[in-house]
């Protein structure tokens, strides 16, 4: 079974739970998604599914994409000058054969008609191109993204399976991986939470400042990974073991109680917790080991 | 901003049917669900609505009422399982969406006249 999911993050709301306490909760549209590739151990050394998320044109996407998709290949702008060119080439041809013919048999009929049957074929060859592979359907359109995910327990997948929201309980733990907000150039109390300067006592223009960044002539430098003011957020984000609140297979919804990184209409990958599957791996190998 | 589809249709289940008609100035009852220990009962706060603020499911309301000589005040969420119910003893009159002022006043000051209408 695929350990995760990718999905879009749609906005926050609150729902009560139980006992009537109001719940913040992220609702996140999750799946369908497809199973594009399946990494096996004796191919690639480890077990994982690669899955595709989110529509995109065929247009859009990369040629070496396609193909990995399983499509066949449009035809290029050269592609068709070249078939262009040699169809005008072969209607030349026939046309100074069929002069010939005429200049010796004297029918006037024969020029048009093998110029017809050229024009055909061409058109016929143009076509064939941009069909796709047999098999291919719709499903394995080019998507918005593709991510690996790991395999948990022992049965693979097979590529082109869909994979849906009910691989998810209610009330169980998962992973939120995705891309926070980016805040662009921020300062040093924003990006790492320093406390900045004194703002009262006659202090003026460090109220937000870092304060000292090092000794003095000794060491003479300032030290590598000394936290300084730069470029915050847009970067990947793991928020662990949120609790499911709702998992309605028919909507594709998720409702996920807590904030998850990233805009509304983000895209997000939700994993079954790490650190469960990791307790549960443990539990098993500890049961194994008492069996033996 | 607006609520996409999607996060109203995750709301609308946790809406209630007959949400009471609230507005500023209103004299309410407030039947409130209260847990001690493993009994529940049931409180009444009375007082003026001074806010109404949030949409949806965040839908809340500010109550306000002088206890003891000290001014009290409680914020609901209209939609909350816990409130049992609202009643609306009374609308007034007033000129404004919240009523802040009414911190400031005690007394005969802190009266609202009755609307007409």
């Amino acid at each position: 079974m695929l350990s995760g999911l990718l999905g879009r993050k749609v906005g926050m709301t609150q729902v009560f739970g139980p006992n009537g306490a109001a719940i913040p909760v992220t609702v996140i549209e999750a799946g369908p998604c497809v199973v594009t590739q399946v990494r096996t151990m004796a191919k690639d050394g480890y077990e994982a599914a690669q899955i595709g998320f989110g529509e995109k044109k065929v247009a859009r996407e990369t040629r070496p994409m396609l193909g990995h998709l399983g499509h066949t290949l449009p035809v290029t702008q050269r592609q068709r000058d070249q078939q262009q060119r040699e169809g005008a080439k072969a209607r030349q041809e026939a046309r100074r054969k069929a002069a010939e013919k005429a200049e010796t048999t004297e029918s006037a009929g024969a020029e048009t008609a093998a110029d017809e049957a050229e024009t055909a074929d061409a058109k016929d060859k143009s076509r064939q191109g941009s069909r796709r592979r047999r098999g291919a359907s719709q499903a394995m359109g080019p998507f918005q993204l593709l991510r690996e995910v790991k395999l948990v327990g022992g049965d693979q997948p097979e590529v082109g399976a869909v994979v849906k929201v009910d691989m998810f309980s209610e009330g169980e733990q998962v992973d939120l991986i995705g891309t926070s907000k980016g805040k662009g150039f921020a300062g040093v109390m924003k990006r790492h939470g320093f406390h900045g300067g004194p703002r009262t006592h006659g202090q003026s223009d460090r109220a937000r400042r870092p304060g000292s960044i090092g000794p003095g002539t000794t060491p003479g430098r300032v030290y590598k990974g000394t936290r300084m003011a730069g470029r915050m957020g847009n970067e990947r984000v793991t928020v662990k073991a949120l609790e499911i609140v709702q998992a309605d297979p028919e909507r594709n919804l998720l409702v996920i109680k807590g904030s998850v990184p990233g805009p509304n209409g983000g895209i997000v990958l939700i994993r079954k917790s790490a650190d469960q599957l990791a307790l549960a791996a443990r539990g098993a190998a500890a049961a194994a080991q008492q069996r033996a | 901003m607006s609520v996409a589809p999607l996060v109203r249709a995750v709301e609308v289940e946790n809406l209630r049917e007959r949400a009471p008609h609230l507005e500023p100035g209103d004299t309410v009852r407030v039947h409130a669900k209260v847990v001690e220990g493993s009994r529940e009962r049931i409180q009444v706060f009375e007082g003026i609505i001074i806010r109404l603020r949030g949409e949806g499911v965040n839908r809340s309301f500010t109550v306000r009422r002088i206890a003891h000589n000290v001014g009290v005040e409680r914020s609901f969420l209209v939609h909350s399982p816990r409130i049992d119910k609202v009643e609306v003893v009374r609308h007034n009159q007033v000129r404004r969406k919240n009523l802040y002022y009414m911190r400031g006043l005690r007394g005969k000051a802190a009266r609202l006249k009755e609307r007409r209408d």
